[in-house]
């Protein structure tokens, strides 16, 4: 009871600086845009999937874009708390370690989502055609992505001493993780290079963003994997970097 | 009579470096006890070690009866800390700051406005509740995080240089406040300050501590006695000959320079002054001022360290009394 309480106190905080944090949140709405709209206008007419133009194709691409971006940017709390000294409070508190951690990926997780749905809405605005039961159905699988790449965020936070050195590594792993995702074009059918289809299978994003295709463009869509499949491989990660994370919590000074 | 706190060859060393020394304290139930000593004197690595946020190098402690290692969990719920280093989240309000705490520490949710209420009151920010805490004064932040660590009733309270930084007016506040608290809620405290005002005022014992090593444990009234006599003051014109003269005369009593000034323990003060005026005239030394006083705390650290607690560190044993103080080591 008392860290079902302690794990609603850690996220309630996350959510209430996200919140609280307008510059970011607006600014956040930019990124996916200009990805949809110029990117999108200008690039489509070379990449020709048959039955669907490119900025459907894109679409599910940015969700999984900005999801990744977003989660692996709110490790930054970690560092934040570390430097200002929050963080002591935090593990002083006679609370267990995986509920510290779960109450931080939870709050960033819940941040990471609204994020992805404000894009989401941006997909009614451009005319993305599917039906509002999509927006259902795509919610969870949004959350199942976001816990293990936040998970990813706060473990290397918790490895590193200054935001500089945070910073740096983000994009270290946000572009390859992007690129080979199948987010932008895609990553297996012919005229794919064989290495860059074997490098995105080891990437748990490409399922992610395959089983989002899967649900948003529908039967227009050939998965590369059935549905049950992409998450199995999702939730595997999920569990796997969960773990991993409160192990790193759990030597944090 | 079990021992609130009671620590066995606390050891912790950072590489070559042994900031706690094998430590061996007892604090009593309800008492008040001060930990004091200068900049890098282990008093922060001691209040850690305690809270269990690090882990001894060697040995073990107890804290209200709870093992340091073997029952952390345990002793976590029955201690608050207030940290010398600011441990607030400026984004959030006072009164958010607060629930947060009372919701990690498990107090019952049906109590929560209850004794966040009484302690905003306590530490006077009832009217500045909701306000984001960036928006507050470092004074006013330091009074929450003192209220902070009190919601969920702690037991032992450690507070780690409660007072850095606030002006002399929210000291003494604070200081009426640790006070008023220990007696209403039979709260245990350690207190660390490098203040001997602070020391001495609030503290029911003190371990002065250098080194990593408790140089000496008495309460304040034992520990000034311990200098037996007063502190006489000399500025003249050629302090250094003054210096020797004196302290050949005095023999095994002590001299040091401190700010350009001759400091002189002696048994009697009163008598000591017109001798000493005598000894700089006969050797044409000029006598420019010349007081007696009753010793503080601040005198007595001198003594039992051979260094100044201020951190410029401007004072330092001369002559016997320097002598003396190596002979002890
Ligand atoms: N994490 C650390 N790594 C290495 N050395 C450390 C660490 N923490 C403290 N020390 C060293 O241990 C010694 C004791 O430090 P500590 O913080 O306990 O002193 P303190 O008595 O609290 O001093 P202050 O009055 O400045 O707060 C110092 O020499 C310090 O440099
Ligand atoms: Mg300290």
């Amino acid at each position: 009871m008392t860290e079902i309480r302690a794990l609603y106190t850690l996220w309630l905080r996350e959510i209430k600086r996200f919140i609280r944090d307008r510059v970011r949140v607006i600014v956040s709405f930019v990124q996916p845009l200009l990805w949809l709209v110029v990117f999108a206008g200008g690039f489509g007419a070379r990449l020709l999937i048959p039955g669907i133009n490119y900025q459907q194709y894109l679409f599910p691409g940015i969700i999984g874009q900005t999801l990744l971006f977003t989660a692996m940017f709110m490790g930054i709390s970690v560092i934040w708390d570390k430097e200002f000294g929050f963080m002591k409070e935090i593990l002083v508190a006679p609370v267990s370690r995986f509920t510290i951690f779960m109450g931080k990926m939870f709050g960033d997780s819940t941040a990471a989502l609204l994020q992805g749905i404000i894009v989401f809405a941006f997909g009614f605005i451009l005319g993305i055609p599917f039906n509002p039961i999509t927006l259902i159905a795509v919610l969870p699988i949004m959350l199942l992505i976001t816990f293990g790449l936040v998970s990813v965020g706060l473990t290397i936070a918790s490895f590193m001493g200054s935001l500089e050195n945070f910073g740096a590594i983000q994009t270290f792993i946000n572009l390859p993780l992007f690129f080979l995702s199948g987010a932008l074009f895609p990553v297996s059918g012919p005229g794919t290079p064989e290495w860059l289809q074997v490098a995105s299978t080891f990437n748990p994003l490409t399922y992610g963003i395959d089983a989002l295709r899967t649900i948003i463009l529908g039967s227009a869509w050939t998965p590369l994997q059935p549905l049950y499949i992409n998450l199995g491989i999702v939730c595997i990660f999920d569990v796997v970097m969960v773990g991993v994370g409160t192990w790193a919590f759990g030597r944090m000074k | 009579m079990p021992y609130t706190i009671q620590t066995h060859k606390l050891t912790k060393t950072f590489n070559t470096l042994k900031a706690v020394d094998s430590l061996d304290i007892t604090v009593e139930p309800g008492e008040i006890f001060g930990l004091l000593g200068p900049n890098g004197a282990g008093k922060t690595t001691t209040v850690s070690m305690l809270c269990t946020i690090l882990k001894p190098t060697s040995g073990t402690a107890t804290v209200n009866g709870y093992d340091l290692i073997s029952e952390a969990d345990k002793v976590r719920k029955s201690i608050g800390i207030v940290f010398q280093d600011p441990s607030i989240d400026d984004r959030l309000t006072a009164r958010e700051n607060l629930t947060m705490h009372a919701n990690l520490y498990g107090v019952p949710a049906s109590e929560q406005k209850d004794r966040i209420a009484r302690i905003l009151k306590l530490v006077e920010l009832e009217d500045r509740a909701d306000d984001l805490l960036r928006t507050y004064s470092g004074g006013m932040r330091r009074r929450l995080e003192l209220g902070r660590g009190l919601i969920h009733y702690p037991k032992v309270l450690f507070l780690d240089e409660p007072t850095v930084g606030l002006d002399p007016q929210t000291r003494d506040h604070i200081w009426k406040y640790i006070k008023e608290l220990k007696e209403a809620h039979d709260i245990t405290v350690v207190l660390t300050t490098h203040y001997m005002d602070e020391a001495d005022r609030l503290s029911d014992r003190i371990a002065i501590m250098d080194h990593g090593k408790i140089v000496v444990l008495d309460t304040p009234p034992a520990l000034k006695e311990t200098l037996e006599g007063d502190v006489v003051t000399v500025r003249a014109n050629n302090i250094d000959a003054l210096n020797k003269l004196v302290s050949h005369w005095l023999g095994l009593n002590q001299t040091r320079i401190v700010d350009g000034a001759l400091e002189i323990t002696v048994h009697n003060g009163k008598a000591a002054l017109p001798r000493i005026m005598e000894i700089a005239t006969q050797n044409n030394i000029y006598v420019e001022s010349l007081i007696s006083r009753e010793p503080n705390l601040e005198d007595v650290f001198l003594h039992y360290t051979g260094r100044s607690i201020r951190e410029d560190n401007s004072r330092e044993l001369h002559g016997l009394a320097a002598a003396q103080r190596r002979a002890i080591r």
